[in-house]
């Protein structure tokens, strides 16, 4: 029997150790990405891609399901219904007044799955990155993100880096998907509404959706408004414990206040009836949307609900949204009616009536 | 809002809408022409025709600037745009209008650069920032936005901007109204005159209306009440036997217009001898063109243009809407070939078009959304 | 052509007299009032903007006087409606 002896020496074995060793150490050390801006090779799967997970996403959205980084994260969602959403986030500028694409992604995915009735739990990320993209950027992107996630309670648990060639991508697209788990029995959705029910919405309509249209710089127009992005979970937990009257939830999102209504109409295949002068907008959004011809009614917002209650309860449903913070300024702006079936009817503050329709696309600014 | 909410007062309302129904003659049907497409767009958003009685009838007439374009001068834009280095800009009002070929935006789709823009002065501004580019403004309406056409032309010329410039589209208001007049297929009692035509052009052009054609004509503002007020005024002088021009806007209404603004036009732009007319067909001296003066701000000297007269599509009735002969629902194809997603004319795809406006707004008969709402 | 709408005259750019920054509800923006040459605004001004320019000041007397003048319509029909209540005959 014999024992390898190592001597401490300086011989040449000694300093192949040595160099190994360092070797070693810098791969252990925090990762860090040297870039200012993000190449191809960050989204070529190999060590770039690595450090830039590593030092990026890893460091940010820290937590025990993410960092095995295996090609799946394995959960265990207990028994019972699963909400599942997906969402894609193509928002330019990407940073504006109240928020960036990071806020908008975790919060526009965390409100998916509340209105449909479920805990938010877990979301994935998937980052589309343009080649020449400031690291920077994306490190604030994904902090906000971070933060947003840990507000509302959820984790980003996987997610995934392309990288492609400058001019595409504006800079950066994400997606994502999220995953809750119902937590009610009395089930929610829009073709539920019938005739006598109020209409309610959690707070002042077409914030995001304007900021949006000014932050871009092209219109010359400067207001103190701030996109309304926010997780709205908290808010519709409160609401779906305290009321059990409540039929239906929507995200008002894009297409604004006005495609929701009637999505519900078309849906139930019931009327609406909205009451103009009820409806909560602030005067700065009002007064952007007068000069550029707009209508609040069909703007994106990012933070407001829209809810379909039972008359009988929509008293009680006010005063808990307005007893929390995201819903101060929740208003019962109409009812569903028998007819006409599948339209949306508005009370003018001048006191005739219209009626709102989907628009075929997006409101555009106008001079006439 | 200061000077709007004012004059959306719904109590307002129902006491002119009394005075209204009490000046109506027993068996008689009254049809007034609201010449502007901005009074069809308020008419229909805040429900107005709701505090009118059955035997008065709003016409919508020509004054809509977008709506008048013929397909062929839209080709001639995106013909603009796909040249080399040229960007486009244009009002919002203009992305979806089709040419023969398709619109802006489909134009977009397929490779031109053609932006939305809020004022001329943004055009101009994007010129300034991209020397390598060719900028062009689209530049569309009534005697309301040829001012800030013409400003904004001055300006480049001052500053010797050599990327710059328009592609006239300017129309004027009162040949179109002396079309309808003319026209043996519409019998009208009145008119209620373009009020921000009117701000640059005052009421004295409209004098030969009631002095020629004997019917009044009321200068009106564009918020419900001021409509309402405006109809009030022409009932009360078909009641005295008057034909006489009144203005109702005059908070913001001189007179005799505004001479500034007036010689800001002429300085630049001339009257072309003939324009066509989408609906209304070849109309003498009712549209700009740019002055030889400013030949360099001039699209149609800079591009060559193909110019060619492209004719409506043969289910198109939009020409007779136009001329109030036909209301949006008595076209054959409205709501059937012809929808907002499925725009045949103008009148469907512009947003202050009749058809548009009733369709996205008032398409559901009166009684019927009454009694809904008071449900 | 008929989009226009009303706003007050914050401030008048120094260097650029024909530029006034404008406000609408708490909106801003820069506006020209070269066309209002004749007789220029001042902060605390109301101006009619379209498209970036001033096509005409707001007067202020005269919006008050239709106002007033609906609002004598409106008092006397509302008398009226008084006068036919209270008139009924049993």
């Amino acid at each position: 029997m014999s024992e390898r002896v190592t001597a401490k020496a300086t011989g040449p074995d000694e300093r192949e150790q040595q160099v190994l060793d360092r070797i070693d150490r810098a791969r252990r050390r925090q990762a860090r990405v040297r870039e200012d801006r993000i190449v191809l090779a960050h989204g070529s799967g190999g060590k770039a891609t690595q450090t830039l997970v590593e030092a990026v996403f890893l460091d940010a959205f820290r937590n025990s399901l993410l960092e095995p980084l295996e090609d799946a994260a394995t959960l265990d969602l207990g028994a019972g219904r699963l909400a599942l959403t997906t969402d894609s986030f193509v928002v330019s500028p990407l940073f504006f007044p109240g928020g960036n694409i990071g806020d908008l992604a975790v919060n526009g995915t965390v409100n998916d799955l509340a209105v449909s009735g479920a805990r938010p739990l877990y979301l994935t990320a998937g980052f589309i990155l343009e080649e020449g993209f400031p690291v920077a950027d994306l490190v604030r992107i994904v902090e906000s993100m971070s933060a947003a996630a840990e507000a509302a309670g959820v984790q980003v648990v996987t997610g995934d880096t392309k990288v492609v060639q400058r001019g595409k991508a504006d800079g950066c697209y994400i997606n994502t998907a999220g995953v809750g788990r119902i937590e009610r029995d009395a089930p929610l959705g829009i073709a539920r509404a019938r005739p006598g029910d109020a209409v309610l919405v959690s707070g002042t309509i077409g914030e995001h959706g304007i900021t949006i249209m000014l932050a871009r710089g092209e219109l010359d127009i400067e207001a103190d408004l701030e996109s309304d992005t926010a997780a709205v979970h908290g808010l519709v937990a409160e609401l779906l414990a305290t009321v059990p009257g409540v039929r239906a939830l929507r995200d008002a999102t894009r297409g604004g206040v006005a495609t929701i209504l009637n999505e519900v109409a078309r849906s139930a295949d019931v009327g609406i009836v909205v009451d103009e002068a009820k409806v909560p907008v602030r005067p700065e959004v009002r007064g952007a949307a007068e000069l550029l011809g707009i209508d609040p009614l069909y703007v994106a917002c990012e933070g407001r609900v829209v809810m379909v209650v039972d008359a009988d309860q929509a008293e009680d449903a006010l005063a808990v949204l307005r007893s929390h913070p995201l819903g101060r300024d929740s208003a019962a702006i109409g009812r569903v009616v028998d007819e006409p079936p599948g339209m949306v009817l508005l009370n003018t503050t001048f006191g005739g009536t219209r009626v709102i329709d989907l628009l075929v696309g997006d409101p555009l600014p106008r001079i006439c | 809002m200061r000077f709007v909410d004012e004059y959306r007062d719904g109590d307002k309302a129902r006491a002119l809408s009394a005075k209204i129904t009490a000046l109506c003659e027993p068996g008689r049907h009254y049809k007034f022409m609201e010449v502007c497409g901005g009074h069809t767009h308020t008419i229909y958003k805040h429900g107005l025709e709701d505090y009118l009685p059955e035997s008065i009838e709003l016409v919508h007439g020509p004054g809509c600037p977008v709506c008048v374009i013929p397909m062929g001068r839209i080709d001639d834009a995106i013909h603009i745009a796909r040249q080399p280095g040229v960007l486009m800009t244009s009002f919002g009002d203009m992305m979806r209008v089709p040419g023969s070929g398709g619109s802006f935006f489909d134009s977009n789709a397929e490779g031109t650069n053609i932006r939305m823009v809020y004022s001329p002065l943004d055009s101009l501004k994007i010129a300034r920032q991209n020397p390598d580019l060719r900028v062009v403004f689209m530049a569309i309406g009534f005697e309301t936005t040829a001012p800030s056409t013409a400003m904004t032309m001055l300006r480049a010329a001052q500053e010797g901007l050599p990327n710059f410039s328009i592609f006239c589209n300017h129309v004027t208001i009162v040949p179109a109204i002396k079309a309808i007049l003319d026209s043996p297929d519409l019998r009208l009692d009145g008119f209620l005159g373009p009020g921000h035509v009117s701000t640059v052009i005052g009421c004295r052009p409209y004098e030969f209306i009631a002095r020629d054609y004997g019917k009044p004509v009321v200068v009106a503002g564009f918020e419900p009440l001021d409509i309402l007020q405006s109809i009030y005024l022409l009932m009360v002088q078909l009641h005295e036997g008057r034909a006489e021009v009144e203005n109702q806007y005059t908070r913001v209404v001189p007179w005799n217009g505004n001479p500034v603004a007036l010689k800001a036009i002429m300085e630049v732009m001339e009257l072309r001898p003939y324009f066509e007319w989408r609906g209304l067909g070849f109309i003498s001296h009712s549209a700009m063109r740019v002055r030889e003066k400013y030949a360099a701000l001039d699209a149609e000297r800079i591009f060559d243009l193909p110019g060619i007269r492209v004719a409506d599509p043969k289910a198109c009735q939009c020409g007779e809407v136009l001329k109030g002969v036909l209301k949006p629902w008595e076209c054959k194809v409205f709501g059937t070939a012809c929808t907002p997603e499925t725009p045949i004319g103008t009148c469907m795809v512009s947003p202050e078009g009749a058809c548009a406006a009733y369709y996205n707004f008032g398409r559901f008969t009166r009684t019927r959304v009454k009694e809904a709402s008071q449900a | 052509m008929c989009l226009a709408i009303p706003g007050e005259v914050i401030e008048i750019q120094e260097d650029r007299p024909d530029l006034a920054k404008v406000s609408v509800s708490g909106v801003r923006r820069s506006v020209n009032v070269g066309l209002l040459a004749d007789d220029p605004p001042a902060p605390g001004d109301w101006i009619l903007i379209h498209v970036g320019f001033a096509l005409s000041k707001v007067d202020e007397a005269e919006a008050k006087a239709v106002l007033d003048l609906l609002e004598g319509i409106g008092k006397s029909y509302e008398d009226e409606l008084a006068a036919l209540r209270d008139s009924k005959i049993d």
